[in-house]
């Protein structure tokens, strides 16, 4: 059920819907060139708490295997998981370092 | 651990909201309460950009895109073709932010409540029109700079209640919320999708470029507007208040303040009067919360 | 089954006969008493729909909008400033290709403060996408209502039914009230092939950047130019199963005619019989009745005034600082086609009454005329 997850390069009028009309998921738009910092787990300090999961405004972390995994095609590199982590052990780093 | 919510995700990544954005969570929290047996409308607002240009969505439940001040009415009309077509159990919601809710769509929004139409009403508040560029709302609160009410003439009046305006229609349901807390959201929306009629959600989602705050700061802001009274969290369930999230010992404003730029330009004498509000304003729901 | 009735309770039987299923509507003078009757037929269960008395037009047209979007036949009616309240909308129903159907009660615009008819308030929603259906009597009041989900649903644009506020919406007539087995035969069910649905989720309406915008809007100018050949069509299938025929446009003795008075509403059934009156005196003067604004008829409205040596056209609404609306139209229409004067009177406006000495006076008048000295001429106006 879920989305097509590629993009869609419409070529003419009549390949188009009668009106505007989404076709493909969000996810045909990686947003991992908005970062200027990137998070980094140190997952021997992780207690798993979901904490980071839970509040990312983009649905950029995934819950693997009791682990959090963040999905950097996607992580605009807000912040926020690594301050709201309660073990401090996700730290943001300059992207290309 | 187990997760504290569910792990589907029915909002994708790859939108376009902001770094940091409060909108973004609130949204995410949001679906995994609903589920997909649901369907929204959007007015003009941060999420009519968020969710992407077409022919492309971040969301896995059906969308209607409409006008500004539509809303609730909007709602009601998808609401009533799904009673006609005998497809009742499906949630219906509306999804708005403070300028389409506090502003330009409250005659609908107070109609839908009136008729107690069984949709949700959902206002995510970032305090101003964000998409268009920060200037101020009716939801913008004492003190803030937005491009409208420039530094030297910061806004003056009070946020209006949009709560108590609601409360007067008499909801079967409504609730504050904060996306500090997904779970506190999550527990409430479970508990109102069960019940008929018109249901108002009032979420605080704090705006990083809007706020002049760090996109960090965003969960932080969240619970701080919380913790000092500024936004107290709680329902009304038939006319009875509960306070959800309890703040015993509530913070001084400041906290909440120097964190964002917006508030910057505040002298101890406008922080003092900020207090005051808060504190008057908090007076009077601890009145509700007890049952007085 | 043949009833004595008012237009507006046409229109709510017509509604009835459609088997709409959500109705929206805010009550304005003189469109009451559709949404009054509806509202019983729907509490009485007469009617499987919901009925949503909302707090504004503006709201009854959103309602409609979310209703048709969900896959539900949509219905509201109102009148002028109700109407003007919703434009924004109007816009975005026809953006949307929904085919929601709505009668509006022809009433002029205020200020100042008036009930009685003309047609600024429709005329004034020209351009959002609607096709207008301009109706002279009960009957076809009722019928076009019909017709029009038949039409709408078809090429997914939504149509507006418009009538003179009082001259008809107030009017007793008799309405031959078909049977409920041949409407249905006639309108199947509404099955929106683009509804919200939770099986098969999609974003509505999103965010359309110069890349495809224009092209969507190529495609609601096909629809329309489609619509026209389908309401030619639906006027064949809908004589074959009712036995009445409604044409874009309605010539009465065109064809061998000098003067041929252009008008629309129920002027036109006054203008007819002022036809009438003139032949009896062997003037050769007739009468084309437009009933479609849009689509425009540009080939019939060609065709029926080929041989005409002088068209009038009288307008019961103004584009001030222009002339009549319908003039406009109907120019644009001859332009390039025909060297024939084009004479524009401006009559009736505010509900005065048009009446067939009124057409005798103008036909007089543009008899002394080789072409028009001015763009417009006002009709009975105190000076």
């Amino acid at each position: 059920m879920a989305k097509d997850r590629t993009k869609i390069d419409f070529q003419k009028l009549e390949e188009l819907p009668p009106m505007v009309q989404s076709l493909r998921s969000m996810a045909a738009n990686p947003t991992g060139s908005w970062r200027n910092l990137k998070p980094v787990i140190d997952l021997a300090n992780c207690i798993h708490c979901t904490i980071c999961w839970k509040f990312c405004p983009d649905a950029a972390i995934d819950w693997v295997d009791d682990n959090p995994v963040i999905n950097l095609d996607f992580c605009k590199g807000c912040g926020i998981c690594a301050e709201e982590c309660p073990k401090k052990c996700i730290e943001m780093v300059k992207e290309g370092k | 651990m187990k997760p504290t919510l569910p792990l589907e995700e029915l909002m994708s990544p790859g939108h376009l909201a902001c770094q940091g954005c409060g909108a973004g969570i609130a949204m995410r929290t949001t679906l995994k309460a609903l589920g997909r047996d649901t369907m929204f409308t959007f007015p003009a607002c941060c999420w009519t950009v968020i969710d992407g240009p077409f022919p492309y969505s971040c969301l896995e439940v059906p969308l209607l895109h409409m006008a500004f001040e539509a809303t609730a009415a909007t709602a009601a009309g998808i609401k009533a073709a799904m009673n006609a077509l005998g497809k009742d159990k499906t949630t219906i919601c509306g999804w708005a932010g403070d300028g389409g809710t506090f502003d330009i769509g409250l005659q609908a929004l107070s109609g839908a409540a009136e008729r107690n139409d069984d949709i949700f009403y959902f206002c995510y508040d970032n305090e101003a029109y964000m998409n268009t560029g920060i200037q101020r709302s009716g939801a913008t609160p004492y003190g803030a700079w937005t491009t409208t009410t420039p530094v030297k003439h910061f806004k003056k009046e009070v946020k209006k209640s949009i709560d108590d305006i609601v409360a007067a229609h008499k909801p079967p349901y409504q609730a504050t919320a904060s996306v500090a807390y997904p779970e506190d959201l999550y527990k409430k929306l479970i508990k109102a999708k069960d019940i008929r009629g018109f249901k108002f959600i009032h979420i605080i989602s704090p705006c990083p470029p809007g706020w002049k705050a760090r996109p960090e700061d965003t969960v932080k802001l969240a619970r701080l507007a919380v913790q000092t009274g500024i936004f107290p969290v709680y329902e009304v369930e038939a006319g009875k208040y509960a306070q959800t999230m309890k703040t015993p010992n509530r913070k001084p404003v400041l906290e909440y303040l120097k964190l964002q730029g917006r508030f910057k330009h505040l002298k101890e004498d406008d922080v003092a009067e900020i207090q005051r509000i808060v504190d008057a304003r908090y007076a009077e729901l601890e009145k509700r919360f007890q049952g007085c | 089954m043949k009833k004595v009735m008012m237009g507006n309770h046409a229109i709510s039987h017509g509604a009835t006969l459609s088997r709409v299923q959500v109705i929206a509507a805010y009550p304005i003078t003189p469109q009451t008493q559709v949404v009054e009757l509806l509202s019983e037929i729907v509490a009485d269960q007469k009617l499987k729909a919901e009925f949503i008395k909302v707090e504004s037009e503006h709201s009854a047209m959103a309602a409609c909008i979310g209703a048709s979007s969900a896959g539900a036949r949509a219905f509201t009616a109102t009148s002028a400033q109700g109407l003007a309240l919703m434009h924004e909308l109007l816009h975005w129903a026809a953006g949307a290709r929904l085919p929601i159907v709505m009668a509006d009660i022809n009433r002029a615009m205020a200020p100042p403060w008036t009930i009685w008819t003309d047609q600024n308030d429709s005329l004034s929603q020209r351009d959002t996408g609607w096709m207008q259906f301009y109706c002279q009597s009960n009957q076809e009041v009722l019928d076009s209502v019909i017709m029009a989900y038949k039409v709408a649903e078809k090429v997914l644009m939504p149509v507006m039914i418009v009538l003179d506020a009082f001259s008809l919406s107030h009017t007793y007539e008799i309405v031959d009230l078909p049977d409920q087995a041949l409407v249905d035969t006639y309108l199947p069910p509404f099955d929106y092939k683009y509804k919200l649905n939770v099986n098969d989720p999609h974003t509505y309406g999103g965010l359309t950047t110069p890349d495809w915008y224009m092209e969507f809007r190529v495609k609601m100018q096909e629809a329309m130019e489609q619509a026209l050949g389908i309401i030619k069509k639906e006027a064949v299938e809908f004589e074959k199963t009712f036995g009445r025929r409604y044409d874009p446009v309605e010539p009465y003795m065109v064809d061998d005619a000098d003067i041929v008075l252009v008008t629309s509403g129920t002027a036109a059934s006054t203008a007819r019989f002022a036809v009438d009156q003139m032949r009896k005196k062997g003037k050769k003067v007739g009468n084309l009745r437009m009933r479609l604004l849009r689509p425009f008829p540009f080939a019939d409205v060609r065709e029926h005034l080929k041989n005409a040596r002088k068209v009038v056209i009288v307008d019961r609404n103004i584009s001030y600082g222009y002339h009549g609306i319908w003039a406009q139209e109907v120019k644009s229409a001859l332009y390039g086609h025909s060297k024939v004067p084009v004479f524009n009177f401006i009559a009736g406006l505010g509900g005065r009454d048009i009446f067939p000495e009124t057409y005798i006076d103008i036909v007089n008048q543009v008899k002394k005329m080789k072409k028009p000295d001015q763009e417009l001429y006002w009709v009975e106006v105190k000076r």
